[in-house]
């Protein structure tokens, strides 16, 4: 089963490093197929960020995302740029810390940015919280692998951080409305 | 014991460098090669290798040749306004028959362009962008699995034939990530040794002279002027110009069909696909979605030397659809060899053309 994943925030929120992260999840730790794209551009620090990720059961022929079925919006522009032309068959889950506009497509608010605040004191493990809620709401990998791809991608001496917001990421999606 | 990684196309390039022994990079980053450059200098140091970032691109080349008549496996990387500086030094690398592998991740040109979108508008000037007449090798990857492995294999090229190889990749292939698998060894060819008391440029059946190893005591002269067999230059004689010239291409024409690395799929098929580089991609998605259409395909991975004999495998082709992104270089190389309509599907700006794109030429009528 082909799954195409687009993320998208602004520079810094690290939009890329999730991507690589799930990426890595599913060809390191799952033992499917993945390919991850990006969006390069001026646009990078600070501007409307964007990657992709293709996962698939069988090897990846075209390599490029054209509709994408799961979206991770961190970022207003995010939404209004990559996010607002989502199929109506997608979800869509939202860092609703940040962003206001709502898709068509069914959606999972999850208020990354404050949770990573407020609870983990650290915004910037704000990405990994989003990473857990989708595992959890998606099962587009499974949670052990994204644990091990983390735990792979991020500095040394974050490891139990960014595993406390994995895990805040996947409460919040258990806790959170469908509509 | 064979390693599974999640790797950029351009790390893949590198890691594949520093396996086929490469222990010398110069030159100067460029988006969207950089990662190269990036990832050898951080990996060259520790195994004893050389990292050097030149002022420019024609020195990078310039040091990769240098590197290279040391005896090291040398390779630069960059992108199309680097290469336009490179070409006055590939031509002297050809003409001193100096091996040394050549990383052009391709973006959108002319000039600087599109630094961040892929395309593959440089194939001709690979081939011919330096001045004189003179032939090289072109690889071209579709994969991250096969930037590694035709990184390795423009290494043992380089040194077989004596010649700059290119790996003419693009940003589509550099900077996406996917799965590779890694082996734990990969095949090496060794330069022919120069023999003892031969002149340095002397050669035999192959056309390929002897390389005089660095520090054994070879007084040898290597000149971008026309040279006799002891590497003196000779300019003023026509007949010796001449059959130097030559060689310089026969070497490489006449082993084209050991060189050529391409794949045939359906060769009975009416509606003939060919592609090298990301534009594969899109040419699999089709086949595979559309198994009942009898698509064929000839997939190329070498496209310098040119593999025209592989045309003839299509007895029944009816046309040849040939997506590229520029606008039509290598389908018009094929117009040279065939009598059948050659329909070339150009796609400039960056994007990759869709499956439904490919799909939709195939049905225009015939």
């Amino acid at each position: 089963m082909r799954h195409e994943v687009r993320f998208s925030g602004f520079g810094g929120q690290g939009i890329i490093l999730s991507a690589v992260i799930l990426g890595r999840a599913a060809v390191m730790h799952d033992n499917k197929f993945a390919v991850q794209t990006q969006v390069y551009g001026p646009e990078a620090r600070g501007g409307a960020s964007m990657s992709a990720v293709i996962i698939d059961d069988a090897p990846i022929l075209f390599p490029k995302v054209a509709n994408p079925d799961i979206y991770v919006i961190m970022s207003q522009e995010g939404f209004e740029k990559y996010g607002v032309d989502a199929g109506k068959e997608a979800v869509m889950l939202v860092d609703s810390t940040r962003v206001y506009s709502r898709p068509q497509c069914r959606y999972i608010e999850i208020p990354a940015t404050r949770e990573a605040k407020q609870t983990l004191g650290r915004d910037i493990v704000a990405n990994i919280v989003m990473l857990g809620a989708l595992v959890a709401s998606t099962q587009v990998v499974s949670e052990a692998a994204l644990e091990k791809a983390i735990l792979d991608s991020v500095p040394k001496g974050t490891e139990a951080l960014n595993q406390r917001a994995m895990k805040k990421g996947i409460e919040l999606a258990a806790g959170s409305t469908h509509p | 014991m064979t390693q599974i990684e999640f790797w950029q196309g351009n790390t893949a390039c590198a890691e594949g460098a520093l396996a086929a022994g490469c222990r010398f990079f110069g030159g100067y980053p460029i988006t969207p090669s950089t990662e190269i450059a990036e990832h050898m200098a951080l990996k060259l140091p520790k195994k004893n290798g050389v990292f050097i970032q030149m002022e420019d691109e024609i020195a990078g080349i310039a040091s990769v040749i240098g590197a290279s008549w040391t005896g090291a496996r040398a390779m630069t990387a960059t992108s199309g306004p680097g290469f336009s500086l490179m070409m006055e030094n590939i031509g002297y690398a050809a003409m001193t028959e100096t091996p040394c592998v050549i990383v052009n991740v391709q973006r959108g040109g002319p000039s600087t362009g599109q630094p961040t979108m892929g395309a593959q508008g440089d194939m001709m000037q690979c081939r011919f962008g330096s001045h004189g007449d003179y032939s090289v090798i072109a690889l071209c990857p579709a994969s991250v699995q096969e930037m590694y492995e035709l990184t390795v294999k423009a290494f043992n090229l380089s040194d077989e034939y004596r010649v700059p190889v290119f790996l003419m990749a693009d940003e589509i292939v550099g900077h996406m990530r996917e799965k590779i698998v890694v082996p734990d060894s990969v095949p090496y060819v060794s330069r022919k040794e120069l023999v003892r008391g031969m002149p340095p440029f002397r050669v035999d059946i192959d056309l390929i002279p002897g390389f005089p190893q660095f520090g054994k005591g070879y007084g040898v002269h290597v000149t971008g002027l026309t040279h006799d067999e002891r590497g003196y230059p000779c300019a003023t004689n026509p007949k010796l110009h001449e059959a130097l010239v030559k060689r310089l291409v026969n070497k490489i024409e006449s082993a084209r069909h050991t060189i050529a690395n391409y794949e045939i799929l359906n060769p009975d098929a009416n509606q003939v696909f060919i592609a090298y580089g990301a534009p594969v991609r899109t040419v699999q998605q089709v086949m595979h979605d559309h198994p009942d259409k009898n698509i064929g395909f000839l997939r190329l991975r070498t496209v310098w030397p040119f593999a025209e004999f592989a045309l003839k495998e299509f007895k029944n082709a009816k046309r040849f659809l040939v997506p590229e992104l520029n606008l039509g270089q290598i389908a018009r190389e094929i117009e040279r060899y065939v009598d059948i309509p050659v329909i070339s599907l150009p796609k400039l700006g960056g994007d990759l053309h869709t499956p439904a794109e490919l799909l939709a030429a195939l049905e225009v009528p015939q």
